[in-house]
């Protein structure tokens, strides 16, 4: 009796997360993707068909018989569409290339400061995440525009004679997603550093490896699931960001979060702006797929 | 092997004045903030020499093995090796390698990959960096694992690619770090002769750390014994055991029995009074003048134990018997004397069932000839 009581909790366990994903993640995907084979309409909700219990089975047959795939091919023939996905993966992947430029320093310095300190420096890395991130996005346009404090800094010390535009430009979005996803690039970085044994370095010194060469030898190959998780976990969001591209980048910045949302809220496209998302979707399994794969790979080493 | 052993008997450089030096270090310093790892050490080394740096942990043996391995500097002194002033050669230049404790073995690469490493570093070609490999595969005898990664060897394999690894760049000088702590017992007994045969063979100078001082005499020509940064002694295996400089070295290699007393007649037949007014009779108290405090070193197996004195000895201590280790091939004493000192007596168990074997609680005497025991003043 006991034991059967323990399955069942056990079950319930498991259960728990399963039922989370699908109440909160499968069936609203469902939602937008059969939204997204609906066609859209001046109404309440503003696309059709509606699905509705009163019609009977003659009616739901007849329902499903009016969903296309119209919307996606739309998607395809518009260039604005295929422009602003292509646009947001350069955008994306310049970030996140940026944004591990900057992060592997900063992590590598915290690997090999001292045991004492390394918690103080992984609390400053947290720190800007009791902020909002909107205020912080906000923060920049202070910072970036004409008359802001970057420009006020810069004329002060006689370096320009006229103010930079950065603000409603790429380069701000570039600013933006870097200073923003910073810290998903840090922390495993340094998770992979800081577990490495500094004798491996001292061991390829001793053999004739000058610093530099160690360094791309040994700790670099050995941080590499460390950067593969940085890199996805910036890469993928960046890829569907609309506030840093909306707040800093202007009209010019074409961007994929961006157009679906004018898709939604000034076109009222409802089944446009679903194909868009389920495009996006498919769009980022390739590297999320590849992500779960290498962590299955590097448990697998450790193991 | 024969010849190995007479070759290495009179193998004696340092007793030799004409002999030159392979690796000095000269009056070395090193501090870490206000701790002193190595303090005004002088040291010579020379070619072909398998040197053993025994000390427990802390002592600044590691640290000076690391001072030559350039991977720290000394605060202040010199080391020379070949001649040639170490001083600002940073570790990738140094004739010199280095096993390390843990291995250091890269976990991304095959062991032939680790092997290659500094080969490859040094822009040999191919061909040759392959026979190479080879060779030192052959050499440590894990021919059929090259092509595994680190962590699918066991630590005992793992010993021998690391050795390969430090070996492959053919170096002047193998800088071996507490090379065999992580081998079991048998395994170490083991490594310990192949270490020695192949310093042998490849006629390389050997620098060992260890703080296991049966593997320092098992391995070593000599042995330099550290305690705070300081060296103790430095000398062969046998005058190390049998002719300590102090205390520290006696007690530190090896079990002794320390008597403390006062040298009452000097020279050749000289006496020593402890405490409780035994006089010890000495054959050679050495440079102690009478009143010097000294302390009488005897250890357990220059001691004889019996039930009757023997008549013929030169000193004799009676107790009672406190405590027997029987470790198999000898059996350990320990006899409580009257003041209430503990002196260790061993016996070979030459005999498989002695009749009358002494046990717990018996009386019995200890005795040791005039020289058995070495005089240390401090």
């Amino acid at each position: 009796m006991v034991r059967l009581f323990s399955m069942i909790g056990s079950r319930l366990v498991i259960a728990v997360p399963y039922l989370w994903l699908l109440v909160f993640f499968l069936v609203p995907f469902f939602i937008v993707f059969k939204i997204s084979l609906s066609q859209t309409t001046i109404a309440m909700p503003p696309y059709l068909p509606v699905f509705g219990l009163e019609e009977g089975i003659s009616g739901f047959i007849r329902n499903l018989r009016d969903l296309s795939f119209e919307n996606y091919l739309w998607l395809f023939q518009d260039a604005l569409y295929v422009n602003a996905y292509l646009s947001s993966l350069v955008i994306a992947a310049v970030s996140t290339l940026l944004t591990l430029l900057v992060g592997y320093p900063i992590a590598y310095g915290m690997a090999r400061a001292p045991a004492t300190l390394r918690p103080l420096l992984l609390m400053l890395i947290i720190l800007p995440f009791w902020t909002s991130f909107l205020i912080r996005v906000y923060a920049w346009i202070g910072i970036l525009k004409p008359e802001g404090l970057l420009n006020q800094f810069l004329f002060a010390l006689g370096v320009i004679d006229e103010p930079l535009i950065i603000l409603n430009t790429t380069s701000a979005v570039y600013i933006g997603i870097v200073y923003s996803y910073l810290p998903f690039m840090v922390l495993p970085l340094y998770a992979a550093l800081e577990k490495m044994d500094y004798s491996l370095i001292e061991a390829a010194q001793d053999l004739g490896c000058p610093p530099l060469a160690a360094f791309w030898k040994i700790t670099f190959p050995l941080s590499a699931p460390g950067v593969i998780a940085g890199c996805m976990l910036v890469f993928i969001p960046a890829v569907g960001e609309f506030v840093i591209p909306d707040l800093l980048g202007g009209s010019r910045t074409l961007m994929i979060g961006k157009t679906l949302w004018d898709e939604f809220f000034f076109n009222r496209d409802w089944p446009v702006s679903s194909a868009v998302a389920v495009v996006l979707l498919l769009i980022l399994v390739v590297p999320i797929a590849y992500f779960q794969r290498a962590q299955a790979r590097a448990r697998e080493q450790e193991s | 092997m024969a010849s190995l052993g007479s070759t290495r008997r009179t193998f004696a450089p340092w007793a030799d004045p004409a002999a030159k030096p392979y690796i000095r270090f000269e009056n070395v310093t090193k501090r870490f903030g206000d701790f002193t790892a190595v303090d005004d050490l002088s040291l010579t080394i020379y070619e072909r020499e398998f040197f053993a740096l025994l000390g427990a942990s802390g002592c600044g043996k590691t640290t000076l093995l690391r001072m030559l391995g350039g991977f720290e500097q000394p605060t202040s002194g010199r080391i020379f090796l070949d001649g040639q002033d170490m001083k600002g050669i940073p570790p990738y230049r140094r004739p010199v390698n280095m096993m390390f404790q843990s291995y250091a073995l890269f976990p991304h690469m095959t062991v032939e990959a680790n092997i290659a490493f500094g080969l490859k570093q040094d822009g040999m070609p191919k061909p040759q960096i392959a026979e190479r490999v080879g060779q030192m595969l052959k050499l440590v005898k894990l021919e059929q694992f090259a092509k595994r990664k680190p962590q699918q060897l066991s630590g005992g394999q793992r010993q021998r690619v690391a050795l390969a690894r430090s070996l492959a760049k053919r170096p002047k000088v193998l800088l071996l770090d507490e090379p065999l702590a992580a081998l079991d017992k048998k395994l170490r007994e083991e490594t310990q002769f192949e270490l020695v045969d192949l310093q042998y063979e490849l006629g390389l100078t050997f620098i060992v750390v260890t703080h296991d001082q049966e593997e320092a005499m098992t391995m070593a020509d000599r042995i330099a014994i550290m305690d705070k940064g300081k060296v103790l002694q430095v000398a062969t295996p046998a005058e190390v055991y049998e002719a300590p400089s102090c205390r520290f070295v006696a007690d530190f290699v090896g079990s002794i029995n320390t008597f403390e007393g006062s040298v009452t007649k000097t020279g050749s037949a000289a006496r020593i009074r402890d405490r409780s007014g035994t006089e010890f009779r000495v054959a050679d108290a050495g440079e102690a003048a009478a009143g010097d405090t000294v302390w009488l070193a005897v250890r357990p197996e220059k001691l004889s134990i019996s039930r009757e004195r023997p008549a013929d000895a030169a000193n004799a201590l009676d107790g009672e018997i406190w405590d027997i280790a029987y470790l198999g091939d000898m059996t350990v004493y320990n006899v409580k004397l009257d003041d209430g000192r503990i002196v260790k007596a061993s016996t070979i168990n030459s005999i498989r069932r002695l009749e009358d074997a002494l046990t717990w609680h018996d009386r019995a005497w200890v005795s040791f000839s005039a020289d058995a025991g070495v005089v240390l003043t401090r």
